[in-house]
């Protein structure tokens, strides 16, 4: 397996290649010991990678995105205006609010889905690990790399479970240990018993909530550091939405989770941190907005606005 | 509007029948009532209705013609040509050269058989690929305004007259060379591209977005999502347009007349030898030509191997797309 190249002693780190060491060390780890023959890799980087992954459970508050008065707007009309918040790492980060205020835009802007919307334009910044990703010269196939993201609607390959998963690894050039791969991947997705013995019939045999975790674990093969989800169990029943749930919990020991719902009761009962957002009327435009930020325990019991609370107690939306 | 139910009712008749006078009235909310006058009455057809169920069955029934007279027409060409070339079918019409001399009976298509299986492979090596990727072009990386430009040209190429098609390659490879069978497989590779193109560009954009989005949040760069998991949605649809093109090509004549049609009677099966490749449109052609009552039969014989392969192309192709039939989730 090739292990990304540790680049902590570069003076300058390349853009956007900040921190790699940090995020893919456990990776390089994990590999050595399922293949048994990683061990180069695991005395070269897992001694200081390690201290510094532990370091930062201990901080438990560094920023991974820090996003700073970020607009967006799709032709002339206005999705967000100006939402500067800060996304932790190793937490479960929800977006809520109600329709069209922008949640999904702003989940999208973050690993620049986006790009291809026709008329789609971006102001201010989004900071990732310190580097702006859209700045010239960041290659957004590299931004979604590091980036997963899980759809609304399950959209698995038309292709066998196992190949669902190991495709995006093989055109990565993770080809190494790739059954292992995707067994961990699968086993990470809560997915693994059910399927285990059918790997390679056609995916969309697969139950809506199994199609579901099968993406889940098609984004975590290739091991990215934050996943963002959007509105993973809407269109799922409530068997299927607590497992992704649960799911959620253990994901979030290895990955920073942004996830965007409809669902207030989800994000009570998911998330760290919640931010809601609302569609601002006033002068004459609409637009979607930051309303507040904070501890999801705060924003359910003592929200500072008087729309959070409106919202999180079912008065609106 | 209806009427709410409950509403309260002048009549008290069940039959439905005296009651149809007071259709027009108002009713106790001063809307005009819809002419169902009892809804407790029995469910048949009256007035209105009734008429309105007779054109119905007879716009039906002329549909239902029209469709049988199509598929009477198939029937009757495939019976007739069957018919004629019954005389002549053995297994020895597929597989000998016809007789030397004019006028001699017996003997088979061989040579045109051959030559047209190269001449259409030939095409459909050049045509597949590239009309593939022109459609891939069109769907996956070209802007709005491209697009629609290639849609149409190919539309409009689509539109070029197969003759013209003919003279065009006759100018270009044929006038100061040769006739060859090369000549006749770019003339119907021409013919076979916009037919290819359009139908794999169809095909593509059946592939559901969220597929390529979802390869898109993978980190994976665009061609191979393009490799990996377009591509492979769209097979089914992919072989489909080009077996119908090759079925459609097959039968092409004009263009081969005039860019491989001096042809020796002898199996050949290279396409690049200098000399024109038999095939089956243009023997058909030439034989039916002919003072040979033999050489009719020969014709015929010829028009019923031609249309038993079209027909069993375009069952084959689909086949073929009901066996990839893109199930959604």
């Amino acid at each position: 397996m090739k292990s990304p190249t540790p680049d902590s002693d570069d003076p300058k780190p390349a853009a956007i290649r900040p921190r790699v060491r940090i995020h893919s060390a456990p990776l390089v780890a994990e590999a050595a010991l399922l293949t048994g023959n990683g061990r180069q890799a695991e005395t070269g980087l897992l001694g200081s990678a390690g201290d510094a992954v532990d370091s930062a459970r201990i901080v438990g508050r560094e920023a991974i995105f820090d996003v700073r008065d970020l607009s967006v707007s799709y032709g002339s009309s206005d999705a967000i205006v100006g939402v500067t918040l800060e996304i932790q790492r190793n937490l479960i980060t929800a977006i809520i609010g109600p329709s069209g205020c922008g949640k999904t835009t702003f989940l999208r802007s973050l690993n620049r889905m986006n790009d291809s919307v026709p008329g789609f334009k971006i102001d201010g910044q989004i900071l990732y690990h310190g580097h702006d990703i859209y700045a010239s010269g960041v290659d957004r196939v590299e931004v979604r790399r590091r980036i997963g993201m899980v759809f609304q609607k399950p959209n698995p390959f038309p292709k066998s479970i196992y190949d669902n998963v190991a495709w995006a690894p093989r055109n990565l050039k993770m080809k190494a240990g790739l059954d292992e791969r995707v067994e961990r991947a699968l086993r990470g997705a809560a997915l693994w018993d059910e399927v285990k013995d059918r790997l390679h019939q056609n995916a969309l045999g697969l139950s809506g909530g199994q199609q579901q975790r099968l993406c889940i674990a098609r984004a975590i093969a290739i091991e990215p550091d934050v996943l963002l989800l959007d509105e993973p169990a809407s269109a799922l029943d409530p068997i299927a939405t607590a497992s992704i749930e649960e799911l959620m919990q253990t994901l979030k020991n290895r990955y920073t989770i942004v996830i965007v719902t409809h669902n207030m009761q989800q994000a009570a009962r998911v998330a760290d941190r919640t931010a809601f957002f609302s569609l601002d009327t006033s002068g004459g435009r609409q637009a979607g907005v930051l309303v507040e930020y904070g501890d999801t325990e705060v924003m359910f019991t003592r929200p500072q606005d008087a729309r959070t609370s409106d919202y999180v107690t079912g008065r609106f939306g | 509007m209806s009427e709410p139910p409950g509403a309260p009712r002048e009549t008290t008749d069940t039959t439905g029948l005296a009651a149809q006078p007071a259709a027009q009235e108002r009713d106790a909310f001063g809307q005009l009532s819809t002419g169902l006058s009892d809804l407790s009455g029995p469910l048949t057809p009256t007035g209105h209705l009734r008429r309105r169920q007779l054109v119905s069955r007879l716009v039906e029934g002329s549909q239902t013609a029209a469709a049988l007279l199509a598929v009477g027409v198939l029937a009757i060409v495939v019976y007739s040509v069957a018919s004629r070339a019954a005389s002549v079918l053995s297994v020895g019409f597929l597989t000998k050269d016809p007789p030397a001399f004019i006028g001699e009976a017996g003997g088979g298509i061989a040579p045109a058989i051959v030559g047209t299986a190269v001449i259409v492979a030939v095409a459909t090596a050049i045509a597949m690929p590239m009309g593939i990727l022109v459609a891939l072009y069109l769907t996956e990386f070209a802007g709005l305004r491209v697009r629609s430009a290639v849609r149409l040209a190919l539309d409009l190429l689509n539109g070029v007259p197969t003759i013209v098609v003919g003279l065009f390659v006759f100018g270009l490879l044929v006038v100061g060379h040769h006739q060859s069978g090369f000549a006749g497989s770019f003339a119907l590779a021409i013919i076979m591209l916009p037919l290819i193109a359009r139908a794999t560009q169809e095909v593509l954009l059946l592939v559901p977005p969220s597929l390529r989005e979802a390869a898109d949040a993978l980190g994976v760069s665009r061609w191979r999502t393009v490799l990996g998991v377009v591509l492979p949605t769209a097979r089914g649809g992919i072989l489909t347009a080009t077996v119908l093109a090759v079925a459609r090509a097959a039968g092409e004549t004009a263009p081969l007349i005039l860019t491989t049609s001096f042809f020796a009677n002898a199996v050949s099966a290279n396409p690049f030898g200098g000399k024109a490749l038999p095939n089956i449109p243009t023997y058909i052609f030439i034989a039916s030509e002919s003072a040979d009552p033999y050489g009719f039969a020969r014709a015929w014989g010829a028009a019923f191997v031609l249309l038993t392969f079209i027909l069993l192309a375009s069952l084959g192709a689909r086949a073929l797309s009901q066996r990839h039939a893109m199930l959604p989730g």
